[in-house]
């Protein structure tokens, strides 16, 4: 198999990036998308060119390290998957591809398709935790979870923190990030303390990061590649309604 | 070299409660004047930085990835075990200690592994508070499900994804302390290298991954939470980015390294497809709870399996061993894997055996098999192409786990003082092999449950003087760490780093995998050495050190991977006899099971740099058993 990338190269973070083409034509259809690239660095470095730069670790879809737009969308065409386990046979001989960073204002590049998404972890440590130290927890059977609601957690909590739905936004939203951590925690008994307090801390901090405003437009969800509903947005929402309303102190004090 | 192992006497079920009593305590008011270094961000590395910030200690993280959330315990997949006895099936915290030391085969310590199954316990109920989202049955108390080597369901799960959502709610208790002011995080930083002051670990050298900017920090302890070395075999079901370098630097300073051949090879993985293959998928082990292992009666039969008729199968694990069939340990289930591709019977007659579904689906319904393994199924079809729900897996062993690493004394402490090895880089609990669902727990007990309490008795016993900066154990590390980067950029040669990796990766595999014998082990220990001349006279490593250079991580990682590929088959080549994951042709039942030698070999070998080029000095700690008697494990 051939295919023709364009891949975006950019030395470092002060540096101006542009395209360059590649003709790669020793593309196999059982290889991963990112094999794919190995093959091209390894040729790359035979003729003294530097390779390219990507984030990858696991290469299993679980550690969200990796994620680049592959013609437009995020992880590229197949639904529900991270570019890492997205596998050439899905493309055809002749190909053109065109591959970019993740593109939003809180994620600088940091060179060619490497970007920094600390953004999102800054949002976790302002409150997308439960409060609870090490030590003696009462027994795991004491804190009965309805299985639905264990099972709804679950499929928020099932977030790999890739940051491909703020790429995908027009709006570089991180609401379906947020969202899913909210809906995780909020709807298990062990979160409900902090439930309205939580949704505070993390919006404020998204505002602080410099992500954009959610529209609902769905294009997040779209890219997901684990799936998130759309559905976490609406309960972030919510809470963050109702907190507004009981904890108007605090959501003043936190510039909401 | 003296190893102190520090065993609490007395009877086992009370030597750690008093050991923690006997352990000094650090004044809550000055725990904040103490100084803790953690290297990793995994189950154990994100586990004891938050607990001990929590305790008031002052903290700095370090990750390689560009977040804590993405350290490796990431893709644990199956679960936790824990000895509750949720299910009234006959679980204990004795009978989980037994496993585990049956498991082993018989070469960890029982004191370690008592302690980790009273532990179990607490990790499940920590984690259930921290909002960890494991399956429920439906009358709302957690779900449980059973692994391999174990005859009860101990193992807790959050649906294929355990790691994950154990290492986030680990990842979620640390941030709250980063956010907090109590761990100062540097994600993108690899430690390069140990500073050891009088005798003591001081800090680290490290090389931040974006500026290339070579630093040291300095502490009052040093924890190592960085993970195993399956990756020197190249294609194993580590993350690329895994590697040796943080324990190997530290063995190099003088800290013993322990079994360093106890490699765990998982049964359950995608067989290889290609040349260019860069890693292994694991599937969860957990997947043999339903689905059978079978291969064709006859050699070279490269029939569909869907073509292939009952009468013509072999499950081979159901006929060898009736009582575990499927559910036999790791290394059992690899051993015959390969035993049986070996003869030709392989999957399609290659290398591969049949992992089938149909039965459970037929008894179940495919609902049921969907939501278990859902997300193991897509994630298999999305490899392969192939359904499973319709055809058979195909899957191979691959290197996954192991259990050698840093030796280290009953608190956690290595052979320098002051530094500390916990989860994967130690080689404690798991003895010759590890059993399913065991290394998320001895991650989580290492980190919340038992290194904040060890730290402090050291930290309270020991004098440290005041260094700084300019001290020239810190210069020397900082210079010594420059200087081998700055050689790695000149080279210039003619291959790349990768085709370094596979060919060690290939020699290991050969000759220090799934089967070793004396003649292969001797045949690697005259090729590594000369893989390595090649490597430091013909890499190609290009850009600069001074930006982001993922060649130039790669170059260093592996000329530790090169180096430490030499001690692992030296340690098998010493180890005359079979046990768990070391298995030696040589050393072999009538049955063809692992012939274990207790006379000889009931030991740990905890090896010591000698200097570069020496052979390393072997260290051992006799191994006692007063509670499980040592026995040829079976399963059958």
């Amino acid at each position: 198999m051939k295919v023709t990338l364009h891949i975006w190269r950019q030395k470092g973070p002060n540096h101006v990036g542009r395209m360059v083409r590649y003709e790669h034509n020793k593309v196999k259809p059982h290889m991963s998308f990112l094999e794919m690239l190995d093959v091209l660095n390894e040729e790359l470095v035979a003729k003294g060119e530097e390779p390219v730069a990507f984030d990858h670790d696991c290469r299993e879809g679980i550690c969200g390290a990796c994620g680049f737009m592959i013609n437009g969308v995020a992880h590229g065409p197949e639904r529900g998957t991270t570019v890492c386990q997205l596998h050439m046979r899905h493309f055809s001989d002749g190909n053109v591809l065109y591959l970019e960073p993740w593109r939003a204002k809180a994620f600088p590049v940091v060179k060619d398709l490497v970007v920094d998404r600390s953004a999102l972890d800054r949002i976790i440590a302002s409150g997308g935790f439960i409060s609870v130290p090490t030590g003696n927890a009462p027994d795991g059977n004491a804190i009965l979870v309805p299985k639905k609601n264990a099972d709804l957690a679950m499929d928020a909590a099932a977030c790999i923190g890739c940051g491909a739905c703020v790429a995908a936004c027009p709006n570089a939203a991180a609401s379906l990030f947020t969202g899913a951590k909210i809906a995780h925690l909020g709807l298990l008994p062990q979160g409900q303390p902090e439930r309205y307090q939580r949704v505070l801390n993390m919006l404020a901090a998204v505002k602080q990061e410099l992500f954009g405003s959610c529209a609902n437009i769905g294009e997040c969800e779209a890219v997901c590649p684990k799936n998130i509903k759309l559905e976490v947005i609406a309960r972030m929402n919510r809470d963050f309604l109702r907190a507004s309303w009981t904890q108007r102190e605090d959501a003043l004090h936190n510039g909401n | 070299m003296e190893l102190k192992s520090r065993i609490p006497s007395g009877p086992i079920e009370h030597r750690w409660d008093r050991h923690r009593f006997e352990m000094k305590l650090v004044n809550p008011a000055n725990k904040r004047k103490y100084n803790i270094i953690v290297v990793g961000s995994g189950l154990a590395g994100a586990s004891a930085s938050a607990s001990m910030a929590e305790l008031g200690y002052n903290v700095k993280c370090f990750c390689f990835q560009d977040s804590p959330r993405r350290a490796h315990s990431i893709a644990a997949q199956g679960g936790i075990n824990a000895a509750k006895n949720y299910q009234n099936d006959g679980d204990s915290i004795y009978r989980l200690f037994y496993d585990t030391v049956k498991g082993g085969d018989f070469r960890a310590r029982e004191s370690n592994v008592y302690r980790l199954a009273q532990i179990s316990l607490n990790i499940i109920d920590q984690c259930v508070a921290q909002g960890v989202p494991f399956a429920r049955e439906y009358g709302g108390t957690l779900a449980n499900r059973s692994f391999g080597g174990a005859q009860v369901s101990r193992t807790f799960y959050a649906r294929g994804q355990t790691g994950q959502q154990l290492l986030l709610g680990a990842y979620q208790a640390l941030l709250r302390q980063a956010g907090a002011g109590k761990v100062a995080m540097f994600p993108r930083t690899e430690m390069l290298d140990l500073i050891v002051i009088d005798g003591k670990a001081r800090g680290i050298v490290t090389r931040n991954l974006i500026t290339g900017k070579t630093q040291s920090h300095l502490a009052d302890a040093v924890v190592l939470g960085t993970g195993g070395y399956g990756n020197v075999f190249y294609l194993s079901t580590n993350a690329k980015g895994s590697n040796c370098t943080a324990i190997w630097r530290a063995y190099k300073h003088g800290a013993a390294f322990g079994n360093p051949c106890f490699t765990q090879i998982h049964p359950t993985c995608i067989p290889v497809t290609g040349d260019y293959q860069s890693k292994l998928t694991l599937m969860s082990e957990s997947l043999r709870n339903d689905g059978r292992i079978w291969v064709p009666k006859k050699t070279g039969d490269t029939r569909p399996p869907n073509q292939i008729p009952e009468i013509e199968r072999d499950y081979y694990l159901e006929r060898k061993y009736p009582s575990f069939g499927n559910l036999v340990p790791r290394d059992v289930a690899s051993r015959n894997a390969k035993a049986v591709c070996d003869e030709g019977r392989g999957a399609g007659s290659e290398l591969g055996v049949y992992l089938d579904f149909a039965d459970a689906i037929k008894r179940l319904g495919k609902q049921h098999i969907r939501e278990r393994y859902g997300n193991l199924f897509d994630m298999y079809e999305r490899i392969t192409g192939e359904n499973p729900y319709e055809v058979p897996m195909r899957i191979y062993p691959a290197i996954h786990y192991t259990m050698g690493g840093l030796w280290v004394d009953y608190n956690l402490m290595t052979t320098i003082p002051g530094l500390y090895a916990i989860g994967e880089a130690n080689f404690s609990d798991h003895g010759a092999n590890r059993l399913g669902a065991s290394a998320l727990m001895q991650g989580l007990a290492d980190g919340y449950f038992i290194l904040p309490y060890t730290i402090g008795d050291y930290l309270a016993s020991a004098k440290l003087e005041t260094v700084d900066a300019t001290h020239n154990a810190v210069r020397d590390a900082e210079s010594c760490v420059t200087r081998q980067t700055n050689r790695l950029l000149e080279i210039r040669g003619r291959r790349t780093v990768t085709s370094f990796h596979r060919e060690l990766g290939k020699l290991l595999w050969d000759e220090c995998g799934m089967a070793r014998n004396e003649s292969g082990l001797k045949t690697a220990l005259q090729s590594i050495p000369e893989l390595r001349e090649q490597f430091w006279n013909n890499v190609n490593v290009l850009g600069s050190g001074d930006e982001l250079n993922q060649a130039l991580e790669n170059a260093g990682r592996m000329a530790d991977f090169l180096e430490f590929g030499e001690l692992m088959c030296l340690d098998a080549l010493h180890r005359k006899e079979s046990c768990g994951g070391h298995f030696r042709e040589e050393f072999q039942t009538p049955e063809g099971e692992a012939l274990r030698d207790d006379a000889n070999f009931s030991y740990v070998a905890a090896w010591e740099y000698a200097g570069p080029g020496e052979t390393p000095a072997l260290n051992k700690e006799p191994l006692t058993f007063e509670y499980v008697r040592p026995i040829q494990r079976s399963y059958k």
